[in-house]
């Protein structure tokens, strides 16, 4: 039972929002507009089982001591702060939980996502060598683009935007195309072997 | 000098952060503005796609992203939400990320306050709801079914100004602004080629390469692409002494000091290996 009613359960409801896609109309419509709920209600509660996930992790670093296990007491104040002033004050803007928002979690993430800067330059500085005429290829247009997307591009020559945008326009989605269409046929065979219980590594060793 | 250039190529990363800090803070503490011209871009697009709506069209703004891109694309937003309020279009704010809600709601807030836009009658925000893709294509026969209420739990038939919306197909343009997944592939895919709502969006640099897939297509019709497509609506939207356009001296600056980094690493390795120790 452990493997049929998971595998009937996917057949079932990849079926229906397959034929739902192709006759929009009753009793598929119906069918697959619960389904949408459906997905938006397990999905909601795969929030909780992430909170979870946090304070189990966490609370068992602590209880452990396991490496860096002194940052984990900042990680459950830090949540339990922001859902105990969500739950008091809500969302409304100028109240606790927006000003904690706006005044601590927006800087902080923000600074963490510009550290990025200095481990890109660091990088760049040690791996982007034009060792071959491939590398040397994507380290011309690497450098078309970056000084194409600063002002400063057009300053030291004005034709500099226009080539990175062909670059953006002509060779970028000639490639990237080609990677989507090829990702784009692997989730539908993925997919349909999904729901015809085919690949069932999914089910995590039931099978 | 090729033993200036083997030790350069052994520089220690420290003295690279240290260089990096002080391309962004110099041209910041100075005050230092480069003039932004706006070239036929994809941001040009995007602008004269809204300039040219009619007053009182329905907008969906979609902020699907979080904190750590804010300095990137809430610039964009403002810059956006600044602009579709000058031209009196009718704007609904949403968030396929948790925390693109609290953000939106703050871009929208502020420039509605300095304009004179009234909540529920110019401007609302749904708040965030999970599921992405599979949320947008229910928005697309029912938007009241995702959002009984908005985010500050007021009805959604108590909201004027969504009277007349019913699904995605009330909307004269939807634009995401997006860091990632869900975001801007999921609005082109579910509302664009389904519902044919059309679709603008704005984004990180890293991702605008993959995008750019679908302004070719005329799947979407505009994109501002990072700190440079913020600076560029900015510009064109008029806003003077705005955040992105500040944030481009620094980044021309720190470009270009990653750009030295790359030459001389180039040519410590050239050194190194005309003298046969680099492999």
């Amino acid at each position: 039972m452990r493997l049929i009613i998971p595998l009937a359960i996917t057949f079932t409801a990849g079926i229906v929002m397959i034929l739902n896609f192709f006759i929009p109309h009753q009793p598929f419509r119906f069918l697959g507009e619960n389904l949408q709920e459906w997905y938006m209600i397990v999905a909601s509660g795969a929030i909780f089982l992430g909170v979870m996930n946090l304070m189990h992790v966490h609370t068992r670093k602590i209880r452990l001591k396991l490496k860096n296990w002194k940052y984990s007491p900042v990680t459950i104040i830090g949540f339990l702060v922001m859902f105990v002033t969500g739950l008091i004050y809500g969302v409304t803007e100028n109240l606790p939980f927006d000003y904690l928002f706006m005044n601590m979690v927006a800087p902080m993430g923000a600074t963490m996502f510009s550290l990025l800067a200095f481990f890109v330059a660091s990088a760049a500085f040690r791996a982007f060598r034009a060792s071959n005429w491939r590398a040397t290829l994507l380290l011309t247009s690497a450098f078309l683009v970056m000084l194409g997307q600063v002002p400063i591009g057009a300053m030291l020559w004005d034709k500099i935007p226009l080539a990175k945008v062909w670059l953006m326009s002509i060779p970028n989605v000639a490639g990237q195309r080609a990677v989507m269409i090829g990702a784009a046929m692997g989730v539908v065979s993925t997919s349909l072997r999904m729901i015809f219980g085919i690949e069932r590594s999914w089910l995590g060793g039931a099978d | 000098m090729a033993d200036i250039f083997e030790k350069l190529g052994n520089l220690d990363r420290r003295i690279i952060f240290v260089l990096i800090a002080l391309a962004v803070i110099i041209p910041i503490i100075f005050e230092i503005v480069f003039p932004n011209p706006v070239g036929a871009e994809p941001s040009r697009d995007l602008f004269d796609y809204v300039d040219a709506l009619p007053a009182g069209s329905n907008v969906l703004l979609s902020f699907d992203y979080d904190p750590s891109t804010m300095p990137e694309l809430q610039p964009m937003a403002e810059a956006l939400v600044r602009h579709l309020f000058e031209k009196d279009l009718n704007v609904v704010g949403m968030a396929l990320w948790p925390q693109g809600a609290s953000l939106g709601q703050d871009a929208m807030s502020s420039m509605a306050d300095s304009l004179g836009k009234v909540q529920f009658e110019d401007w609302c925000n749904l708040g965030y709801k999970t599921g992405g893709g599979v949320m947008i294509v229910r928005l697309g026969t029912s938007m009241s079914a995702v959002f009984p209420t908005d985010r500050d739990n007021v009805p959604w038939s108590e909201i004027p100004m969504l009277r007349g919306i019913t699904n995605l197909e009330s909307f004269s343009l939807i634009i995401s602004l997006s860091a990632g997944d869900p975001g801007i592939i999921a609005w082109v895919m579910m509302a664009g080629d389904r519902f044919g709502v059309p679709i603008g969006g704005g984004c990180t640099a890293v991702s605008a390469p993959t995008l750019y897939t679908y302004l070719q297509t005329g799947q979407m019709v505009g994109l501002l692409g990072g700190l440079k497509g913020a600076a560029d609506y900015e510009t064109l939207v008029g806003i003077e002494g705005g955040q992105a356009v500040k944030g481009m001296a620094p980044q021309s600056v720190a470009h270009i000091v990653i750009m030295l980094f790359i030459i001389i690493g180039n040519v410590a390795y050239f050194t190194r290996k005309k003298k046969g120790g680099a492999k």
